[in-house]
């Protein structure tokens, strides 16, 4: 396969490398990538709920938005390679959300408008490890970026911290989401390089 | 970023039916829209490809190569081709 | 790739000598794929903006965050090799057995593919009538801009700039609208077939125009180039 002579694709920033994880490169853009068209749920209907055996939590957009806050400040890794440094989020901690939810679930399952799914393990949404995030950088979450409000979920592949989120299910099973039905790796861990089913 | 259409599958289709596909006829599972494999709307750049019902945007077929090998998963077409 | 030729301060084109290369269809693309050293791939897609016959041509326009473009714009040289998938796409193509009268609607580097039917049709001695209406944001942004201005038989071209009007311009400004389309598009009872090409939202605008004129969607093939014109 040929190299393309001196082809390094978007402009690299220099950064501290030890915050790269393996096979990724360091972008300034915040790519906007996607599965389906920008879902535009009005507010007065958008509602967040967390969902377990038959019984379903859920939070219209004001109650969600009277939760306690966090502004938190991340990396991100999205799966296609590029790696974004020191990201600002506003959002809910999902701790807060599933605080109070009686449940013995390993696995929770994002659900979103347009249909789009990804599972994760039920302990790598708590303990202070995910968000449903609904600002960006100090403004609303744009509806490219995934607004009203996505899943944050920094420690994984950004295939992951979901767009356009609506609630959680609860489950025994790590169902596949969307891409991991088509071989993305069930887990995704960044600094395992877990890209793909069996990685 | 705005959606491509069916033409920029055009490659990926070739290498995996073996044939020119843009023009086959399409039949949607979730609206029965008929329409052509260029006419439907294409997500692409992220984890895998995406095309969806020009009419009711649902999902039509989802492409993902994984280490060389290409997932192609056709449900939601009712039909494709002749 | 054996030659690079600039079209525009934004656009060259690049020939290429692929081995084996079956010829090609007016319309059709090719997809090219750039391997960096540590193994990141980038791939896109281009059109064939050389005639069936003419050795395989591409036209790039170095889209300003692009990935792929400025390179194959400005780093891109003589003598350099890169992957390349095709020709492929079998439904945005035109010949003159397709007859006409033929309408090619681009939106900035969507005059590729349009580009390489009227060089067919040219090349081909087709008397197929053809209007080209091409929309540009500036005058020194369209490309084979001499090559457009040579008067052929059957055929006509409108071009449009959308963003500029520069001094001594005596051709149209604004974008292709419902009226430019109603002024200078077939008249849907001669059963037309129409090529439009560009950005996506270009695309959509100027078909749903067409059928609104009355255009039968069937004879009315697009090809979207995403949101800023490339792919």
């Amino acid at each position: 396969m040929p190299i393309s002579r001196d082809f390094r694709g978007r402009r690299r920033r220099e950064a501290d490398p030890v915050r790269l994880p393996p096979g990724q490169y360091f972008t300034d853009d915040f790519p906007v990538l996607s599965a389906g068209p920008t879902p535009h749920t009005p507010f007065e209907e958008w509602t967040f709920s967390v969902v377990s055996s038959g019984e379903r939590k859920s939070w219209t957009w004001d109650e969600l938005r009277a939760l306690p806050g966090e502004t938190v400040t991340v990396d991100i890794h999205c799966v296609t390679r590029w790696s974004k440094l020191d990201t600002t989020w506003e959002g809910v901690s999902v701790d807060t959300l599933l605080d109070g939810v009686e449940h013995d679930a390993a696995y929770v399952l994002a659900f979103c408008d347009g249909g789009y799914t990804t599972n994760l393990p039920l302990e790598d949404v708590s303990g202070g490890k995910a968000w449903i995030a609904y600002g960006y950088d100090g403004e609303p979450l744009d509806p490219e970026h995934g607004g009203p409000a996505r899943l944050l979920v920094p420690h994984l592949y950004f295939w992951k911290s979901a767009k356009w989120v609506r609630g959680l299910e609860l489950r025994d099973d790590d169902e596949p989401g969307f891409w991991e039905t088509y071989g993305y790796h069930m887990y995704g861990d960044p600094w395992q390089e877990q890209r793909y089913s069996g990685d | 970023m705005e959606p491509l259409d069916g033409n920029a599958l055009a490659g990926l289709l070739r290498d995996v039916f073996g044939a020119e596909t843009t023009g086959a006829a399409t039949v949607c599972g979730h609206c029965g829209a008929r329409s052509v494999v260029a006419e439907s709307v294409v997500y692409v750049g992220g984890p895998g490809a995406v095309a969806r019902c020009r009419s009711c945007r649902g999902l039509l077929a989802v492409f993902v190569e994984v280490r060389g090998v290409t997932c192609v998963d056709l449900r939601g077409l009712e039909r494709l081709g002749d | 790739m054996t030659a690079v030729a600039d079209e525009t301060p934004r656009a060259r084109t690049l020939a290429l000598e692929v081995p084996d290369w079956p010829g090609h269809r007016a319309g059709q693309h090719v997809d090219i794929r750039l391997t960096a050293e540590d193994g990141y791939r980038a791939e896109r897609a281009y059109s064939l903006a050389s005639a069936p016959g003419e050795p395989p041509a591409i036209t790039v326009e170095r889209l300003e965050d692009g990935e792929v473009s400025p390179y194959l714009v400005d780093v891109v040289r003589e003598g350099d090799v890169f992957e390349v998938r095709g020709p492929v796409g079998g439904y945005f193509v035109w010949g003159p057995e397709s007859g006409g009268p033929l309408l090619l609607v681009a939106g900035g580097s969507g005059v590729v593919p349009l580009r390489s039917m009227l060089r067919h049709r040219r090349l081909s001695g087709s008397d197929v009538p053809a209007r080209l209406v091409y929309s540009s944001r500036t005058l020194e942004d369209v490309i084979y801009r001499d090559e457009l201005a040579v008067s052929e038989p059957g055929l006509e071209v409108v071009v449009t700039l959308t963003r500029d009007r520069p001094a001594g311009w005596t051709g149209r400004t604004g974008r292709v609208g419902a009226e430019l389309l109603a002024e200078v598009a077939w008249p849907a009872a001669d059963a037309p077939l129409a090529f439009v090409c560009g950005p996506t939202s270009f695309v959509e605008a100027v078909a749903a125009g067409l059928v609104e004129l009355g255009y039968d969607p069937a004879r009315v093939k697009t090809e979207r180039f995403g949101a800023t014109g490339g792919r």
